[in-house]
């Protein structure tokens, strides 16, 4: 008898184990706090073969191991992991039938960064079926990219679809060990996009333009994966000039960008999450890690970021420039206003001969905020005729804010050639009583002088997208001065 | 058009403007000369709404509206116009753009329809070919490594672009070559006209030969201390302002 309860209990131990956790899988929302088992529900959720589970888990344990770094300059209360929702399936909240039920503060915002009246509807979440035949839209993309042999689609659909590309380069940029936030990522990560650009092929349209109303559900834990095969091209899109709230403080992406042969990866960047109320309650909390590997000789990655949302920033976009001849580029936009923190900048880690980057940052500060610049450009022993520019741009507006850049610079290579520069500013009396003399409001004033301050990182966007970002500037700055 | 009544203005603790009296109708230019430090740029200030400057007495009537209520752009709106003795620069706003806001600001302002780009763009053309403005200056970044003549002549072009009713034209003629100077006087004067008042601030009467005032005033020491016509200047040319208690400079 003892025998066969024993036999009971074992099969029993094997059934818990095969399902790997005693959860209700048809819950839509991961149980409290992060286990072994939250790892193991989000997977099965997600459908995935074995072989990903395991990577997942590797880094949930190598995780553990692990301390939240503190070398940013932010300051926040300690975040208790273990008090947070690492899985929530979309909600099915009643949505709003028209615009007349959307609090008119958000439509204003959406009226002054001119989008198009149908988009307002999906940004505020109104169905909008009925009116707007998004599906066939959609549908003739899709037709158009698989024409040329594009693929882009969820993370997830990938993993089934394409295994041996995901198996390759997931976390060959990022590996699971990498920091901190980039192993909590690879143990929970739900959503993502995946691209493939094949060999020779110039993506045939700016990825995600399109689609931003469609795969606009940012994810807490978001991961992309962008492949460029040989001589291929691609300009992708991430994030939205609509103010965006998400109930989830804790945000930690990864992105990752592999180059080959002479390929080129272009990525933009909006990000304007909510940054916490007057007093500095609330707010995202934005850690992100993103990298290129320009892989391939003659690669080229350039990444362009405006960051005017999150109550924290701490985000590096960065690029190892493996192949020879290989180019990493970064233009950013920060704008810090109320009590928002951002700690922000780029990393060009050069390897191969003849590599040469490019990093131009604009931090605009306001209100009570703290933008710093942080970034290192890094020449390897056997990196020969490395060039580096730098340039460090920083505005102040009004007197309670703060403004800081810390570049690090480490060249093993006496050949290598790197330019550093950096201002300071503010915006002066005498430039706002001048515009305004010739017409302009205070808060008109200011968004032109600050749009002047970051044209050259303006002019890296796509032109729509340009457009957009320029209001969004203004709109960033609203009551931060006077 | 505009009416100054007894004047009082300090910054900190010191008095800059110690009773003026001024009255320009429509369509007059009043030339405004006096030695350095006699209160000339102050009262261009004063009259743009300029912060800093504290008025301990007196009023300013614009069009029958007390100007000193209004607030810097509120004054723009309603047309008055500084054109500065140092233009400022604006880093990064090609001189195009900075037009472009500043007409659609004060048009929206008046309740206007905002010009859209190729209708503006038609129109600037127009104002910018008399004043020797080429597309290539109108898409540099606003006065940045304009040379002296290049920022008058694009303070003058918003002059003509903007239309105001009263314009203030503050030592105009600073900086400015002679060749230069014809060209900007050219445009001046072409905006002369029945609606618009103009006061024309100069320490030297060299300006006043290409643009010629129908009065001319000098203040001395934060009052005017002598009213009269375009010959005035001359005489000044002749003296100096050693009459008037000040030291020739």
């Amino acid at each position: 008898m003892v025998a066969i309860r024993e036999t009971v209990q074992t099969v029993g131990e094997v059934e818990k184990y095969k399902y790997g956790f005693s959860t209700d899988i048809e819950s839509d929302k991961a149980p409290l706090g992060l286990t072994e088992d939250t790892v193991r529900f989000i997977s099965a959720k997600k459908n995935e073969p074995e072989w990903m589970l395991e990577w997942r888990l590797e880094a949930y344990r190598r995780w553990l191991t692990m301390e939240e770094p503190t070398w940013a300059k932010v300051e926040y209360p300690k975040i208790d992991f273990q008090d947070a929702y690492y899985y929530a399936a979309p909600k099915q909240t009643v949505a709003p039938k028209s615009l007349d039920e959307i609090d008119p503060k958000l439509l204003e915002t959406y009226k002054k960064l001119g989008i198009p009246l149908i988009e307002q509807q999906m940004l505020a979440g109104i169905a909008v079926d009925a009116v707007f035949d998004s599906v066939s839209v959609v549908t003739t993309f899709k037709e158009k990219l698989k024409e040329v042999g594009v693929i882009f689609c969820p993370l997830s659909e990938a993993v089934r679809d394409h295994p041996d590309l995901v198996r390759k380069y997931l976390g060959s940029v990022v590996p699971t060990s990498d920091n901190f936030y980039a192993t909590l990522n690879a143990a929970v990560f739900s959503e993502g996009s995946f691209v493939y650009i094949p060999e020779g092929v110039r993506c045939p349209m700016e990825l995600s333009t399109y689609f931003r109303i469609n795969e606009r559900q940012t994810g807490q834990f978001e991961r992309t994966l962008i492949i460029a095969d040989k001589g291929s091209y691609v300009s992708y899109l991430e994030g939205c000039t609509a103010p965006q709230r998400d109930e989830n403080q804790l945000h930690a992406a990864v992105v990752e960008l592999v180059a080959h042969d002479d390929a080129e990866i272009k990525y933009s960047t909006v990000q304007n999450w909510y940054p916490g109320d007057e007093d500095g309650k609330g707010g995202i909390y934005n850690f992100v890690t993103k990298r290129g590997d320009c892989r391939g000789v003659n690669s080229k990655i350039s990444w362009t970021q405006v960051e005017t949302g999150s109550a924290i920033t701490w985000k590096y976009p960065s690029c190892i420039l493996r192949g020879d001849n290989s180019r990493g580029e970064f233009y950013s936009i920060a704008i810090s206003n109320g009590h928002q923190q951002v700690d922000s900048g780029t990393k060009m880690i050069h390897l191969g001969k003849n590599t040469s980057s490019r990093i131009i940052s604009k931090g605009i500060s306001a209100g009570k905020s703290s933008n710093t610049y942080r970034g290192l450009v890094g020449v390897h022993r056997k990196a020969e005729n490395v060039r580096n520019f730098t340039q460090c741009d920083s505005l102040l507006i009004g007197s309670h804010c703060s403004a800081h850049t810390v570049p690090y610079i480490e060249s093993k290579n006496p050949g290598a050639i790197l330019e550093h520069e950096a201002t300071t500013s503010k915006i002066s009396d005498e430039q706002l009583f001048y515009c305004r003399q010739r017409g302009m409001d205070e808060e008109e004033a200011v968004a032109l002088i600050v749009n002047g301050f970051c044209r050259d990182v303006l002019q890296q966007l796509p032109m729509e997208f340009a457009v957009e970002a320029q209001k969004l500037v203004g709109i960033s700055l609203e009551g931060s001065v006077g | 058009m505009l009416e100054v009544k007894n004047l009082h203005v300090t910054v900190g603790d010191k008095e800059i403007l110690r009773g003026i009296d001024l009255k320009i109708d429509a369509g007059e230019v009043h030339a405004i000369m006096g030695p350095n430090g006699s209160g000339k740029s102050t009262l261009s200030y004063i009259l743009s709404g300029r912060d800093g400057y504290e008025v301990t007495e007196g009023s300013i009537t614009f069009k029958g509206q007390d100007l000193l209520a209004m607030s810097i752009d509120e004054r723009a709106n309603a047309g008055v116009f500084l054109a500065f003795q140092y233009p400022i620069e604006i880093p990064g706003v090609t001189t195009m753009n900075f037009l472009k806001t500043a007409l659609n600001a004060q048009r929206k302002a008046r309740g206007e329809e905002e010009l859209d780009a190729v209708r503006f763009l038609k129109l600037v053309r127009s104002k910018a070919k008399p004043l020797n403005i080429s597309d290539d200056m109108l898409k540099r970044a606003l006065n940045v490594g304009f040379s002296g003549g290049e920022k008058k002549r694009a303070e003058t072009l918003q002059m003509s672009l903007l239309e105001p009713q009263l314009a203030i034209l503050d030592e105009t003629d600073s900086g400015l070559d002679i060749d230069a100077l014809k060209v900007v006087a050219d445009g001046v004067n072409a905006l002369r006209s029945p609606e618009r008042s103009m006061i024309v601030i100069t320490h030297y009467q060299r300006l006043l030969d290409y643009i010629v005032p129908d009065v001319v005033h000098v203040l001395s020491g934060g009052r005017i201390v002598k009213t009269g016509g375009k010959e005035l200047a001359q005489e000044l040319e002749q003296t100096g302002y050693a009459e008037f208690g000040a030291d020739a400079a």
